[in-house]
């Protein structure tokens, strides 16, 4: 099986989906690129090259590029989906999210409901998200954490090529919106992924790792980092599950709570802030849920209270690592 | 409006300010000297200078994500940016902004910007305190060809007609929003038309040239200023470079860059006039021409040399107070 990265993972997903559904199509900023302009047109492909190739395979009707213009682009896509089509626009940064708040929250993520059940907007909304690039306080955040919080969205945050693309394609045909956050440090990571379609069902979480001695959830750009920690850990004997949800929402519970049931130990890990975050989210779970399970303190492993700071030596400091995740394991053993 | 020597020599300075500062920026990311994304002025020099000119520190601007330039001409300290664009602790914004958040409130200046047209509205609250207070101040929010399609302008725009606000909207035409055509992106064929349905006077410039663009301001400032509303300010310009540092720059006719730095050098404009008009030699501009150089190496030397943030500085300047929870 050859090794793709992340980003050819989901533009992979982009082409097969495009290919066989006539409704599915691509918009926003730069996706094709050069429109207008005296260059060719399509040689851009997004900022992070995602939507590669899509104005060449499908043309101008298919891979649409806007004005920047994201309350427009959201309700294009919305109003569109609410028609029967399946777009998939792009945000080109998570943090975008904050001048078309409307378009996903009041509009997109409640059609359904206050429509009493008679609609459907299978658009799916792709961002790149979270930090790692020096890019300072409006190109860094995650907000996955915080669009998790509204019933009506499905939220979904892949940490590596293969469940990228799977997650893609049901993202693609799946009937309800999607909001789908894409860890822009993890673009060019590579794994195996197979040249055909296939899905990945929304809800069913990942296991990386296995072990009896704690539970580690972590999201995105944060479970290769667990995984380390993990793996360190092993040559001092303490053996760890290692939980990748894929999905906030749905958030596989199940899954969560038989794990931390068998050992008795939970650490959340996200590279969020920590108020109303995924982390206090998982570990009010296990405390509600698997209180006499619980052998220690559950421990939460998250950016501080504070917006993400330019300078890259505070921001390594901001987003947590691995010696911050071993800590905290280590912390539900004391 | 009439500019004496003194005048002349401080606009040329700046302009050759921005462009020093943005070519060594450019160095120094090629060099790998400096993170994060960074959009260069270079080619736009006089659309900064030619407003900034006009304005006081008690004048507020709001800039872009293109920054450097509207900050520079506005008096915000160049060493400290340039350490800013380090990540130093010593840097303007301490090291937590960065390039694309360059700011300095007590120089009018209210930051670059990360978010397309999230200055505009700022700019018009800026502009209601000075109609508020009835100091004759006015608020300036620069645009780009790109960031005026946005919702937040348009919004802006109208709640200062209504408002009648001294806010003054500098529209950059440059001719790209990212990798996309102005052509593409503005849907009617007048963006100079569009922008005055909103009920305001617009006022033209060529970009590429400091008179040009300082007459414009001028017109528009004096509007903004005499209580007469808010105001615009349409320039026609070029970035000598791609979008962000690394922009591969598909979307260019061949030669296009070569045209711009030959025939739309706000720089070579500026000596060209004054060889006409004999008000400032070319010896005098070479001599500040090397003043400038001097300060833009002293501010990387310094750059280089500044003391580095330190972990607990995270956390610093989230509030100015929380209590005693953290
Ligand atoms: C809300 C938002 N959308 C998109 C972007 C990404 N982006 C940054 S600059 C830019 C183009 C801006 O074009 P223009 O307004 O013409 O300014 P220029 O870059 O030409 O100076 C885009 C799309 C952003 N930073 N913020
Ligand atoms: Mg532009």
């Amino acid at each position: 099986m050859a090794e793709k990265t992340m980003r050819d993972a989901i533009n992979e997903a982009l082409h097969q989906a495009m290919a066989a559904d006539d409704s599915v199509f691509v918009i926003g900023e730069d996706v094709a690129g050069c429109n207008g302009a005296p260059g060719e047109t399509g040689t851009v492909g997004g900022v992070f090259g995602v939507t590669s190739g899509l104005y060449q395979a499908f043309g101008p009707d298919r891979c649409i590029d806007t004005p920047i213009s994201e309350s427009a682009i959201v309700g294009a896509a919305s109003g569109a989906a609410l028609m029967g089509m399946r777009p998939v626009a792009e945000i080109m940064f998570a943090d975008f999210i904050g001048v078309c708040m409307d378009q996903i929250v009041n509009q997109m993520g409640k059609f359904r409901y206050m429509f009493g059940g008679k609609s459907r907007c299978p658009a799916v909304i792709r961002f790149a998200a979270g930090g790692g690039f020096s890019a300072a306080g409006q190109h860094s955040q995650s907000m996955y954490q915080v669009m998790t919080s509204f019933p009506g969205l499905k939220v979904v945050i892949p940490s590596n090529a293969y469940d990228a693309k799977g997650l893609m394609l049901q993202a693609i045909q799946d009937d309800d919106p999607v909001l789908f956050f894409e860890p822009k440090v993890l673009y060019q990571e590579a794994c195996e992924v197979p040249d055909e379609m296939y899905t990945i069902p929304f809800g069913e979480a990942s296991f990386l790792r296995e072990g009896d001695d704690c539970t580690v959830v972590a999201f995105g750009q944060m479970v290769p980092k667990a995984a380390q920690a993990i793996d360190a850990l092993e040559a001092e004997g303490i053996s760890c599950d290692l939980i990748d949800p894929r999905t906030s929402s749905p958030l596989d519970t199940n899954a969560i709570l038989e794990s931390v049931e068998a050992t008795g130990r939970l650490v959340v890990v996200d590279e969020a802030p920590p108020r109303c975050g995924l982390t206090a989210d998982i570990a009010a779970l296990a405390a509600d849920k698997a209180f006499s399970s619980l052998k220690g303190p559950i421990k939460q492993v998250c950016a501080p209270h504070s917006p993400t700071p330019f300078s890259p030596e505070l921001e390594a400091s901001y987003i947590p690592d691995s010696s911050k995740i071993i800590a905290a394991i280590k912390g539900t053993m004391a | 409006m009439s500019l004496d020597k003194e005048d002349l020599l401080r606009a040329y300075r700046m302009m050759k300010t921005i462009r020093e500062f943005e070519e060594r920026a450019h160095t120094e990311i090629m060099n790998g000297q400096i993170a994060g994304f960074t959009h260069l002025y270079t080619g736009q020099e006089a659309n900064a200078v030619g407003i900034c000119e006009h304005l006081s520190d008690e004048d507020a601007i709001i800039s872009t994500h293109r920054g450097h330039g509207h900050c520079i001409a506005k008096g915000a300290d160049v060493p400290g940016m340039m350490k800013e664009l380090w990540g130093s602790s010593e840097g303007l914004c301490k090291g937590k902004g960065g390039s694309m958040h360059v700011a300095d409130v007590d120089k009018g200046i209210l930051g670059a910007n990360g978010i397309v047209a999230g200055g505009p509205p700022i700019s018009v609250g800026a502009a209601l305190a000075a109609k508020i207070r009835k100091n004759g101040k006015v608020a300036i929010s620069f645009s780009g060809d790109g960031s005026v399609n946005q919702g937040t302008c348009f919004e802006a725009m109208n709640l200062a007609v209504v408002l009648e606000v001294p806010a003054v909207f500098v529209i950059e035409n440059n001719y790209y929003s990212e990798h996309t055509n102005i052509s593409y992106a503005v849907g009617c064929d007048d963006l100079k038309a569009r922008t005055e349905a909103f009920g305001f006077p617009v006022f033209e410039a060529d970009g590429a040239d400091f008179f040009s663009v300082y007459e414009a301001a001028g017109k528009a400032i004096e509007h903004a200023r005499s209580g007469k509303g808010p105001a615009g300010v349409f320039a026609e310009t070029g970035r000598f470079h791609g979008h962000f540092v690394g922009d591969p720059q598909y979307y260019r006719a061949e030669g296009e860059l070569e045209d711009l730095r030959e025939n739309s050098d706000c720089l070579k404009n500026f000596r060209a006039r004054m060889a006409e008009t004999g008000e400032i030699s070319a010896e005098e501009l070479d001599a500040v021409d090397a003043e400038v150089m001097a300060v833009i190496e002293q501010s990387v030397v310094d750059a280089k040399a500044a003391a580095r943030p330190t972990p607990e500085q995270v956390t610093a300047d989230v509030y100015i107070n929380y209590g005693a929870a953290s």
